[in-house]
Protein backbone atom coordinates (compact mmCIF):
# COMPACT_ATOMS: atom_id res chain seq x y z
CA UNK A 1 0.00 0.00 0.00
CA UNK A 2 1.36 3.38 -0.90
CA UNK A 3 0.55 6.18 1.46
CA UNK A 4 -1.34 8.54 -0.82
CA UNK A 5 -4.74 6.83 -1.27
CA UNK A 6 -5.25 6.40 2.46
CA UNK A 7 -6.61 9.91 2.87
CA UNK A 8 -9.39 9.18 0.35
CA UNK A 9 -11.23 7.18 3.01
CA UNK A 10 -13.50 9.75 4.68
CA UNK A 11 -13.63 7.83 7.97
CA UNK A 12 -9.94 7.81 8.63
CA UNK A 13 -9.09 10.87 6.52
CA UNK A 14 -9.07 13.49 9.23
CA UNK A 15 -7.32 11.73 12.10
CA UNK A 16 -4.91 9.93 9.76
CA UNK A 17 -3.67 13.10 8.11
CA UNK A 18 -0.85 13.95 10.55
CA UNK A 19 0.32 10.32 10.50
CA UNK A 20 0.43 10.24 6.69
CA UNK A 21 2.30 13.55 6.62
CA UNK A 22 4.84 12.03 8.97
CA UNK A 23 5.05 8.94 6.78
CA UNK A 24 5.55 11.00 3.63
CA UNK A 25 8.22 12.99 5.40
CA UNK A 26 9.95 9.74 6.32
CA UNK A 27 9.82 8.60 2.72
CA UNK A 28 11.29 11.83 1.39
CA UNK A 29 14.00 11.99 4.04
CA UNK A 30 16.61 9.71 2.39
CA UNK A 31 16.34 11.61 -0.90
CA UNK A 32 16.57 14.92 0.91
CA UNK A 33 19.71 13.66 2.65
CA UNK A 34 21.33 12.76 -0.68
CA UNK A 35 20.44 16.09 -2.29
CA UNK A 36 21.47 17.93 0.89
CA UNK A 37 24.85 16.21 0.91
CA UNK A 38 25.57 17.33 -2.66
CA UNK A 39 24.40 20.88 -1.93
CA UNK A 40 26.62 21.18 1.15
CA UNK A 41 29.51 19.68 -0.83
CA UNK A 42 29.02 22.27 -3.62
CA UNK A 43 28.83 25.14 -1.13
CA UNK A 44 31.92 23.99 0.79
CA UNK A 45 33.90 23.78 -2.47
CA UNK A 46 32.86 27.27 -3.48
CA UNK A 47 33.31 28.87 -0.05
CA UNK A 48 36.75 27.36 0.61
CA UNK A 49 37.75 27.60 -3.03
CA UNK A 50 38.81 23.93 -3.24
CA UNK A 51 41.17 23.00 -6.08
CA UNK A 52 39.43 20.36 -8.25
CA UNK A 53 42.16 17.74 -7.73
CA UNK A 54 41.48 17.81 -3.97
CA UNK A 55 37.70 17.97 -4.04
CA UNK A 56 35.89 18.83 -7.26
CA UNK A 57 32.42 20.37 -7.11
CA UNK A 58 29.51 17.96 -7.74
CA UNK A 59 28.43 20.03 -10.74
CA UNK A 60 31.92 19.65 -12.22
CA UNK A 61 31.81 15.90 -11.60
CA UNK A 62 28.42 15.72 -13.26
CA UNK A 63 29.69 17.63 -16.29
CA UNK A 64 32.67 15.26 -16.50
CA UNK A 65 30.34 12.28 -16.31
CA UNK A 66 28.29 13.59 -19.23
CA UNK A 67 31.32 14.60 -21.28
CA UNK A 68 33.15 11.30 -20.83
CA UNK A 69 29.98 9.17 -20.69
CA UNK A 70 31.04 6.62 -23.32
CA UNK A 71 34.52 5.74 -21.99
CA UNK A 72 33.31 5.78 -18.38
CA UNK A 73 30.43 3.46 -19.26
CA UNK A 74 32.82 1.12 -21.07
CA UNK A 75 34.91 0.81 -17.91
CA UNK A 76 31.77 0.55 -15.78
CA UNK A 77 30.32 -2.32 -17.79
CA UNK A 78 33.64 -4.10 -17.60
CA UNK A 79 33.72 -3.77 -13.81
CA UNK A 80 30.09 -4.78 -13.57
CA UNK A 81 30.71 -7.98 -15.55
CA UNK A 82 33.81 -9.06 -13.65
CA UNK A 83 31.97 -8.37 -10.39
CA UNK A 84 28.88 -10.32 -11.39
CA UNK A 85 30.84 -13.29 -12.71
CA UNK A 86 32.86 -13.45 -9.48
CA UNK A 87 29.69 -13.01 -7.47
CA UNK A 88 27.90 -15.72 -9.46
CA UNK A 89 30.73 -18.14 -8.79
CA UNK A 90 30.59 -17.21 -5.10
CA UNK A 91 26.86 -18.01 -5.03
CA UNK A 92 27.30 -21.40 -6.71
CA UNK A 93 30.22 -22.56 -4.59
CA UNK A 94 29.11 -20.73 -1.45
CA UNK A 95 25.68 -22.35 -1.44
CA UNK A 96 27.14 -25.79 -2.14
CA UNK A 97 29.73 -25.54 0.60
CA UNK A 98 27.23 -23.88 2.96
CA UNK A 99 24.84 -26.81 2.61
CA UNK A 100 27.58 -29.35 3.25
CA UNK A 101 28.98 -27.44 6.22
CA UNK A 102 25.52 -26.78 7.67
CA UNK A 103 24.16 -30.29 7.27
CA UNK A 104 27.11 -32.31 8.52
CA UNK A 105 28.44 -31.43 11.94
CA UNK A 106 31.71 -33.25 11.22
CA UNK A 107 32.39 -31.08 8.19
CA UNK A 108 31.42 -28.02 10.18
CA UNK A 109 33.89 -28.76 12.95
CA UNK A 110 36.63 -29.79 10.55
CA UNK A 111 36.34 -27.03 8.02
CA UNK A 112 35.42 -24.01 10.11
CA UNK A 113 38.94 -23.06 11.27
CA UNK A 114 40.20 -23.33 7.69
CA UNK A 115 37.41 -21.10 6.45
CA UNK A 116 38.03 -18.51 9.16
CA UNK A 117 41.73 -18.54 8.35
CA UNK A 118 41.04 -18.14 4.67
CA UNK A 119 38.62 -15.30 5.27
CA UNK A 120 41.00 -13.37 7.51
CA UNK A 121 43.50 -12.96 4.67
CA UNK A 122 43.16 -9.41 3.33
CA UNK A 123 41.94 -10.05 -0.20
CA UNK A 124 44.13 -7.33 -1.67
CA UNK A 125 47.06 -9.53 -0.67
CA UNK A 126 45.70 -12.24 -2.97
CA UNK A 127 45.94 -10.07 -6.06
CA UNK A 128 49.74 -10.39 -6.56
CA UNK A 129 49.40 -14.14 -6.13
CA UNK A 130 46.61 -14.28 -8.70
CA UNK A 131 48.63 -12.18 -11.12
CA UNK A 132 51.49 -14.61 -10.72
CA UNK A 133 49.19 -17.53 -11.49
CA UNK A 134 46.92 -16.22 -14.22
CA UNK A 135 48.51 -12.97 -15.38
CA UNK A 136 46.67 -9.71 -16.08
CA UNK A 137 43.22 -9.26 -17.55
CA UNK A 138 39.79 -9.91 -16.08
CA UNK A 139 40.54 -13.16 -14.27
CA UNK A 140 42.29 -11.72 -11.17
CA UNK A 141 39.37 -9.31 -10.73
CA UNK A 142 36.81 -12.11 -11.06
CA UNK A 143 38.69 -14.29 -8.60
CA UNK A 144 39.17 -11.49 -6.08
CA UNK A 145 35.45 -10.65 -6.26
CA UNK A 146 34.71 -14.34 -5.81
CA UNK A 147 37.03 -14.83 -2.83
CA UNK A 148 35.77 -11.78 -0.98
CA UNK A 149 32.05 -12.49 -1.44
CA UNK A 150 32.22 -16.25 -1.00
CA UNK A 151 32.60 -16.44 2.78
CA UNK A 152 29.46 -14.58 3.94
CA UNK A 153 27.35 -16.82 1.70
CA UNK A 154 28.87 -20.02 3.11
CA UNK A 155 28.49 -18.88 6.71
CA UNK A 156 24.91 -17.72 6.29
CA UNK A 157 23.64 -20.76 4.42
CA UNK A 158 25.38 -23.04 6.93
CA UNK A 159 23.95 -21.11 9.88
CA UNK A 160 20.44 -21.28 8.46
CA UNK A 161 20.63 -25.05 8.14
CA UNK A 162 22.51 -25.77 11.37
CA UNK A 163 20.17 -23.74 13.59
CA UNK A 164 17.13 -25.89 12.81
CA UNK A 165 15.12 -26.59 15.97
CA UNK A 166 15.96 -30.06 17.33
CA UNK A 167 12.22 -30.63 17.95
CA UNK A 168 11.49 -30.08 14.27
CA UNK A 169 14.13 -32.63 13.37
CA UNK A 170 12.62 -35.09 15.88
CA UNK A 171 9.12 -34.65 14.48
CA UNK A 172 10.38 -35.51 11.00
CA UNK A 173 12.70 -38.31 12.07
CA UNK A 174 9.85 -39.94 13.98
CA UNK A 175 8.03 -40.08 10.64
CA UNK A 176 10.99 -41.92 9.14
CA UNK A 177 12.41 -38.91 7.30
CA UNK A 178 15.80 -39.34 5.63
CA UNK A 179 18.51 -36.75 6.06
CA UNK A 180 18.00 -35.35 2.56
CA UNK A 181 14.26 -34.99 3.19
CA UNK A 182 14.84 -32.97 6.33
CA UNK A 183 17.30 -30.83 4.41
CA UNK A 184 14.90 -30.31 1.53
CA UNK A 185 11.72 -29.68 3.53
CA UNK A 186 13.14 -27.67 6.41
CA UNK A 187 16.88 -26.92 6.18
CA UNK A 188 16.98 -25.25 2.78
CA UNK A 189 13.80 -23.15 3.05
CA UNK A 190 14.79 -21.97 6.50
CA UNK A 191 18.26 -20.96 5.28
CA UNK A 192 16.81 -18.80 2.47
CA UNK A 193 16.44 -15.59 4.53
CA UNK A 194 20.02 -16.02 5.72
CA UNK A 195 21.09 -16.61 2.13
CA UNK A 196 19.43 -13.48 0.82
CA UNK A 197 20.73 -11.39 3.68
CA UNK A 198 24.21 -12.60 2.76
CA UNK A 199 23.66 -11.73 -0.92
CA UNK A 200 23.04 -8.09 -0.08
CA UNK A 201 26.30 -7.97 1.83
CA UNK A 202 28.21 -10.09 -0.65
CA UNK A 203 27.30 -8.18 -3.78
CA UNK A 204 28.76 -4.97 -2.37
CA UNK A 205 31.82 -6.88 -1.20
CA UNK A 206 32.24 -8.35 -4.68
CA UNK A 207 32.55 -4.79 -5.98
CA UNK A 208 35.25 -4.09 -3.46
CA UNK A 209 37.08 -7.18 -4.69
CA UNK A 210 36.97 -6.46 -8.39
CA UNK A 211 37.82 -2.76 -7.98
CA UNK A 212 40.76 -3.60 -5.70
CA UNK A 213 42.08 -6.02 -8.32
CA UNK A 214 41.62 -3.45 -11.06
CA UNK A 215 43.53 -0.80 -9.17
CA UNK A 216 46.46 -3.19 -8.74
CA UNK A 217 46.59 -5.11 -12.02
CA UNK A 218 44.02 -3.79 -14.41
CA UNK A 219 44.16 -2.02 -17.69
CA UNK A 220 40.40 -1.67 -17.81
CA UNK A 221 37.55 -1.14 -15.37
CA UNK A 222 36.53 1.65 -13.04
CA UNK A 223 39.34 0.85 -10.60
CA UNK A 224 41.90 1.27 -13.37
CA UNK A 225 40.17 4.42 -14.62
CA UNK A 226 40.44 5.99 -11.17
CA UNK A 227 44.09 5.04 -10.59
CA UNK A 228 44.97 6.31 -14.04
CA UNK A 229 43.12 9.59 -13.48
CA UNK A 230 44.60 10.15 -10.02
CA UNK A 231 48.12 9.76 -11.44
CA UNK A 232 47.23 12.71 -13.69
CA UNK A 233 45.65 14.62 -10.75
CA UNK A 234 42.37 14.54 -12.67
CA UNK A 235 40.10 14.94 -9.62
CA UNK A 236 36.75 15.15 -11.47
CA UNK A 237 37.34 11.82 -13.24
CA UNK A 238 38.41 10.10 -9.99
CA UNK A 239 35.27 11.30 -8.28
CA UNK A 240 33.13 10.43 -11.31
CA UNK A 241 34.45 6.86 -10.91
CA UNK A 242 33.57 6.89 -7.21
CA UNK A 243 30.09 8.11 -7.97
CA UNK A 244 29.50 5.46 -10.62
CA UNK A 245 30.72 2.76 -8.23
CA UNK A 246 28.40 3.85 -5.47
CA UNK A 247 25.45 3.96 -7.89
CA UNK A 248 26.22 0.45 -9.06
CA UNK A 249 26.60 -0.76 -5.48
CA UNK A 250 23.29 0.75 -4.40
CA UNK A 251 21.58 -0.56 -7.54
CA UNK A 252 22.69 -4.14 -7.01
CA UNK A 253 21.88 -3.94 -3.31
CA UNK A 254 18.35 -2.84 -4.17
CA UNK A 255 17.93 -5.64 -6.70
CA UNK A 256 18.81 -8.27 -4.12
CA UNK A 257 16.83 -6.59 -1.35
CA UNK A 258 13.78 -6.74 -3.64
CA UNK A 259 14.37 -10.41 -4.46
CA UNK A 260 14.65 -11.08 -0.75
CA UNK A 261 11.43 -9.25 0.00
CA UNK A 262 9.52 -11.20 -2.64
CA UNK A 263 10.82 -14.65 -1.80
CA UNK A 264 11.11 -14.69 1.97
CA UNK A 265 8.45 -12.27 3.15
CA UNK A 266 7.50 -14.75 5.89
CA UNK A 267 10.80 -14.09 7.61
CA UNK A 268 10.19 -10.33 7.82
CA UNK A 269 6.59 -10.46 8.94
CA UNK A 270 4.98 -7.63 10.76
CA UNK A 271 7.38 -4.95 9.60
CA UNK A 272 5.29 -3.52 6.81
CA UNK A 273 1.88 -4.55 8.07
CA UNK A 274 1.65 -1.62 10.48
CA UNK B 1 -0.37 -58.39 25.08
CA UNK B 2 0.69 -54.82 25.56
CA UNK B 3 1.29 -52.36 22.75
CA UNK B 4 4.26 -50.51 24.22
CA UNK B 5 6.71 -52.33 26.48
CA UNK B 6 9.72 -51.11 28.40
CA UNK B 7 11.67 -53.68 30.39
CA UNK B 8 14.54 -52.47 32.53
CA UNK B 9 15.33 -49.84 29.94
CA UNK B 10 18.41 -47.91 30.87
CA UNK B 11 19.85 -44.91 29.10
CA UNK B 12 23.23 -43.29 29.48
CA UNK B 13 23.84 -40.02 27.63
CA UNK B 14 27.26 -39.45 26.13
CA UNK B 15 28.73 -42.96 26.08
CA UNK B 16 30.74 -44.75 28.78
CA UNK B 17 31.26 -42.22 31.54
CA UNK B 18 28.17 -40.20 30.58
CA UNK B 19 25.12 -39.17 32.57
CA UNK B 20 22.71 -41.87 33.62
CA UNK B 21 19.34 -40.50 32.55
CA UNK B 22 17.01 -43.48 32.86
CA UNK B 23 17.51 -46.42 35.15
CA UNK B 24 15.57 -49.66 34.92
CA UNK B 25 12.39 -48.15 33.60
CA UNK B 26 9.64 -50.68 33.05
CA UNK B 27 6.15 -49.97 31.88
CA UNK B 28 3.53 -51.48 29.67
CA UNK B 29 0.82 -49.73 27.77
CA UNK B 30 -2.16 -51.40 26.11
CA UNK B 31 -3.34 -50.50 22.63
CA UNK B 32 -5.62 -47.50 22.75
CA UNK B 33 -4.61 -46.60 26.29
CA UNK B 34 -3.97 -43.00 27.34
CA UNK B 35 -0.95 -42.89 29.62
CA UNK B 36 0.58 -39.91 31.39
CA UNK B 37 4.10 -39.75 32.78
CA UNK B 38 4.64 -37.20 35.52
CA UNK B 39 7.65 -36.39 37.62
CA UNK B 40 10.00 -33.66 38.77
CA UNK B 41 11.70 -31.64 36.05
CA UNK B 42 14.85 -33.12 34.57
CA UNK B 43 13.90 -36.67 35.53
CA UNK B 44 14.06 -37.96 31.97
CA UNK B 45 10.38 -37.97 31.08
CA UNK B 46 11.11 -36.78 27.55
CA UNK B 47 13.85 -39.38 27.23
CA UNK B 48 11.23 -42.11 27.64
CA UNK B 49 9.36 -40.67 24.65
CA UNK B 50 12.53 -40.61 22.61
CA UNK B 51 13.19 -44.24 23.44
CA UNK B 52 9.66 -45.32 22.53
CA UNK B 53 9.78 -43.46 19.20
CA UNK B 54 13.19 -44.96 18.45
CA UNK B 55 14.90 -41.57 18.20
CA UNK B 56 17.18 -42.63 21.04
CA UNK B 57 17.91 -46.34 21.47
CA UNK B 58 18.28 -47.53 25.09
CA UNK B 59 21.79 -48.29 26.34
CA UNK B 60 20.50 -51.57 27.74
CA UNK B 61 17.17 -53.22 28.38
CA UNK B 62 14.26 -53.61 26.04
CA UNK B 63 11.96 -51.14 24.29
CA UNK B 64 9.29 -52.77 22.17
CA UNK B 65 6.25 -51.55 20.30
CA UNK B 66 3.72 -54.03 18.92
CA UNK B 67 5.95 -56.83 20.17
CA UNK B 68 8.83 -55.62 18.01
CA UNK B 69 12.06 -54.32 19.41
CA UNK B 70 12.54 -50.63 18.58
CA UNK B 71 16.01 -50.13 17.13
CA UNK B 72 15.47 -47.15 14.83
CA UNK B 73 12.87 -44.39 14.38
CA UNK B 74 9.51 -46.08 13.98
CA UNK B 75 8.08 -44.04 11.08
CA UNK B 76 4.52 -44.05 12.36
CA UNK B 77 4.65 -42.00 15.53
CA UNK B 78 3.01 -38.64 15.86
CA UNK B 79 4.93 -36.25 18.06
CA UNK B 80 4.07 -32.84 19.46
CA UNK B 81 6.26 -30.73 21.69
CA UNK B 82 5.80 -27.71 23.91
CA UNK B 83 7.18 -25.69 21.02
CA UNK B 84 4.70 -26.09 18.12
CA UNK B 85 7.57 -25.94 15.55
CA UNK B 86 5.36 -25.06 12.61
CA UNK B 87 7.23 -23.98 9.50
CA UNK B 88 6.69 -20.23 9.03
CA UNK B 89 6.75 -20.41 5.22
CA UNK B 90 3.91 -22.91 5.09
CA UNK B 91 0.22 -22.28 5.69
CA UNK B 92 -1.56 -24.15 8.47
CA UNK B 93 -2.94 -26.71 6.01
CA UNK B 94 0.39 -27.28 4.33
CA UNK B 95 2.14 -27.54 7.72
CA UNK B 96 -0.24 -30.33 8.65
CA UNK B 97 0.29 -32.11 5.34
CA UNK B 98 4.06 -32.10 5.92
CA UNK B 99 3.64 -35.37 7.80
CA UNK B 100 2.13 -37.20 4.83
CA UNK B 101 4.76 -35.77 2.49
CA UNK B 102 7.37 -37.51 4.64
CA UNK B 103 5.77 -40.69 5.99
CA UNK B 104 6.72 -43.41 3.55
CA UNK B 105 3.43 -45.18 3.69
CA UNK B 106 1.53 -42.03 2.66
CA UNK B 107 3.98 -40.04 0.53
CA UNK B 108 3.22 -41.87 -2.72
CA UNK B 109 -0.50 -41.99 -2.19
CA UNK B 110 -0.48 -38.28 -1.34
CA UNK B 111 1.39 -37.40 -4.52
CA UNK B 112 -1.05 -39.39 -6.60
CA UNK B 113 -4.24 -38.14 -4.98
CA UNK B 114 -4.19 -35.25 -2.54
CA UNK B 115 -7.94 -35.01 -2.01
CA UNK B 116 -8.41 -37.69 0.70
CA UNK B 117 -5.62 -36.09 2.70
CA UNK B 118 -7.03 -32.60 2.28
CA UNK B 119 -10.36 -33.92 3.53
CA UNK B 120 -8.70 -35.65 6.48
CA UNK B 121 -6.79 -32.48 7.34
CA UNK B 122 -9.98 -30.39 7.21
CA UNK B 123 -11.71 -32.96 9.36
CA UNK B 124 -8.95 -32.72 11.98
CA UNK B 125 -8.98 -28.93 11.80
CA UNK B 126 -12.71 -28.99 12.43
CA UNK B 127 -12.25 -31.19 15.50
CA UNK B 128 -9.65 -28.87 16.99
CA UNK B 129 -11.65 -25.77 16.08
CA UNK B 130 -9.35 -24.36 13.42
CA UNK B 131 -11.63 -24.56 10.41
CA UNK B 132 -11.29 -21.37 8.38
CA UNK B 133 -7.64 -20.94 9.32
CA UNK B 134 -6.25 -23.33 6.67
CA UNK B 135 -4.56 -20.62 4.68
CA UNK B 136 -3.20 -18.61 7.57
CA UNK B 137 0.49 -18.68 8.31
CA UNK B 138 1.63 -19.89 11.75
CA UNK B 139 2.70 -16.42 12.82
CA UNK B 140 -0.82 -15.22 12.21
CA UNK B 141 -2.11 -17.71 14.79
CA UNK B 142 -2.10 -17.46 18.59
CA UNK B 143 -0.01 -19.85 20.68
CA UNK B 144 -3.00 -22.05 21.41
CA UNK B 145 -3.99 -22.19 17.75
CA UNK B 146 -0.45 -23.11 16.76
CA UNK B 147 -0.52 -25.95 19.26
CA UNK B 148 -3.83 -27.16 17.81
CA UNK B 149 -2.25 -27.19 14.35
CA UNK B 150 0.75 -29.04 15.75
CA UNK B 151 -1.60 -31.71 17.12
CA UNK B 152 -3.20 -32.05 13.69
CA UNK B 153 0.21 -32.47 12.10
CA UNK B 154 0.98 -35.22 14.60
CA UNK B 155 -2.25 -37.03 13.68
CA UNK B 156 -2.83 -36.56 9.95
CA UNK B 157 -0.98 -39.76 9.03
CA UNK B 158 -3.18 -41.75 11.46
CA UNK B 159 -0.36 -42.86 13.75
CA UNK B 160 -0.83 -45.78 16.11
CA UNK B 161 1.07 -43.92 18.74
CA UNK B 162 0.86 -40.27 19.75
CA UNK B 163 3.74 -38.95 21.83
CA UNK B 164 3.17 -35.63 23.59
CA UNK B 165 5.99 -33.84 25.35
CA UNK B 166 4.45 -31.18 27.60
CA UNK B 167 2.41 -29.90 24.67
CA UNK B 168 0.36 -27.42 26.68
CA UNK B 169 3.01 -26.20 29.12
CA UNK B 170 3.52 -22.85 27.42
CA UNK B 171 -0.17 -21.94 27.22
CA UNK B 172 -2.26 -19.90 29.61
CA UNK B 173 -4.54 -21.79 32.01
CA UNK B 174 -7.77 -21.27 30.07
CA UNK B 175 -6.32 -22.21 26.70
CA UNK B 176 -4.70 -25.22 28.29
CA UNK B 177 -8.00 -26.50 29.69
CA UNK B 178 -9.64 -25.91 26.33
CA UNK B 179 -6.96 -27.98 24.64
CA UNK B 180 -7.38 -30.81 27.15
CA UNK B 181 -10.91 -31.10 25.84
CA UNK B 182 -9.73 -30.86 22.24
CA UNK B 183 -7.23 -33.65 22.83
CA UNK B 184 -9.87 -35.72 24.58
CA UNK B 185 -12.28 -35.43 21.68
CA UNK B 186 -9.53 -36.34 19.22
CA UNK B 187 -8.75 -39.35 21.37
CA UNK B 188 -12.39 -40.38 21.61
CA UNK B 189 -12.70 -40.18 17.86
CA UNK B 190 -9.52 -41.96 16.78
CA UNK B 191 -8.51 -44.11 19.79
CA UNK B 192 -4.78 -43.99 19.16
CA UNK B 193 -2.40 -44.90 21.99
CA UNK B 194 -1.09 -41.81 23.79
CA UNK B 195 1.90 -41.20 26.01
CA UNK B 196 1.67 -37.74 27.51
CA UNK B 197 4.61 -36.31 29.40
CA UNK B 198 3.61 -33.49 31.71
CA UNK B 199 4.31 -31.89 35.05
CA UNK B 200 0.73 -30.68 35.39
CA UNK B 201 -0.98 -33.23 37.67
CA UNK B 202 -4.49 -31.98 36.92
CA UNK B 203 -3.76 -32.40 33.24
CA UNK B 204 -2.59 -35.97 33.85
CA UNK B 205 -5.67 -36.91 35.85
CA UNK B 206 -8.04 -35.19 33.43
CA UNK B 207 -6.69 -36.96 30.36
CA UNK B 208 -5.07 -40.25 31.29
CA UNK B 209 -6.26 -43.78 32.02
CA UNK B 210 -3.03 -44.55 33.81
CA UNK B 211 -0.38 -42.33 35.38
CA UNK B 212 3.24 -43.26 35.91
CA UNK B 213 5.33 -41.30 38.40
CA UNK B 214 9.03 -40.98 37.76
CA UNK B 215 11.73 -40.39 40.32
CA UNK B 216 14.37 -37.70 40.20
CA UNK B 217 17.35 -38.31 37.92
CA UNK B 218 18.33 -41.01 37.22
CA UNK B 219 14.70 -41.57 36.32
CA UNK B 220 12.91 -44.70 37.40
CA UNK B 221 9.22 -45.51 37.26
CA UNK B 222 8.26 -45.53 40.93
CA UNK B 223 4.48 -45.66 40.84
CA UNK B 224 1.54 -46.57 38.69
CA UNK B 225 -1.93 -45.14 39.31
CA UNK B 226 -5.12 -45.98 37.45
CA UNK B 227 -7.59 -43.20 36.84
CA UNK B 228 -11.06 -44.69 37.05
CA UNK B 229 -13.19 -41.88 35.73
CA UNK B 230 -15.62 -42.31 32.86
CA UNK B 231 -15.17 -40.44 29.61
CA UNK B 232 -15.81 -37.91 28.29
CA UNK B 233 -14.59 -35.97 31.28
CA UNK B 234 -15.68 -32.38 31.67
CA UNK B 235 -14.00 -29.41 33.27
CA UNK B 236 -16.69 -29.64 35.94
CA UNK B 237 -15.15 -33.00 36.94
CA UNK B 238 -11.95 -31.21 37.90
CA UNK B 239 -13.74 -29.92 40.99
CA UNK B 240 -15.26 -33.24 42.05
CA UNK B 241 -13.84 -34.54 45.36
CA UNK B 242 -12.64 -37.73 43.69
CA UNK B 243 -10.59 -35.76 41.17
CA UNK B 244 -9.15 -33.41 43.77
CA UNK B 245 -8.20 -36.34 46.02
CA UNK B 246 -6.40 -38.02 43.19
CA UNK B 247 -4.38 -34.92 42.34
CA UNK B 248 -3.61 -34.48 46.01
CA UNK B 249 -2.45 -38.07 46.33
CA UNK B 250 -0.19 -37.77 43.27
CA UNK B 251 1.29 -34.57 44.64
CA UNK B 252 2.07 -36.27 47.95
CA UNK B 253 3.78 -39.18 46.23
CA UNK B 254 5.96 -36.86 44.11
CA UNK B 255 6.75 -34.86 47.24
CA UNK B 256 7.96 -38.01 48.97
CA UNK B 257 9.97 -38.88 45.89
CA UNK B 258 11.71 -35.51 45.97
CA UNK B 259 12.49 -35.83 49.68
CA UNK B 260 13.71 -39.40 49.41
CA UNK B 261 16.61 -38.47 47.16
Amino acid sequence: MSGAPQTSDPNIGAPAAPASVARNFERVLPWAAVVGMFVVWEIVCIVFDMPPFVLPRPTVIATTLVKLWTPIMRHTMYTLWTTLIGFGLAIVFGVALGIVVGAWRVVYNGLYPVLIGFNSIPKVALVPVLVMWVGFGPIPAVLTAFSISFFPIVVNVATGIATMEPEMRDVLRALGAKKHQILLKVGLPRSLPYFFASLKVSVTLAFVGSVIAETVTGNRGVGYLMVDASSRFDGPVVFAGLLVLSFMGVGLYLVFAEIERRTTGWAHRGQDSA
Amino acid sequence: MSFVDLQDARLVYGGGGGTLAIENASLSIARGEFVAIVGPSGCGKSTILKMVSGLLPPTSGLVAVEGQRVLQPRKDCGIAFQNPTLLPWRTTLSNILLSVEIAEEHAKKYRRDKQPYLDAARDLLATVGLLGFEDRFPWQLSGGMQQRASLCRALIHQPQLLLLDEPFAALDAFTREELWQVLQSLYDKHRFTVILVTHDLREAVFLADKIYIMSKRPGRIVNETKVDMKRPRTLEDCFAPHFVDMVHDLRARIGRELEAA
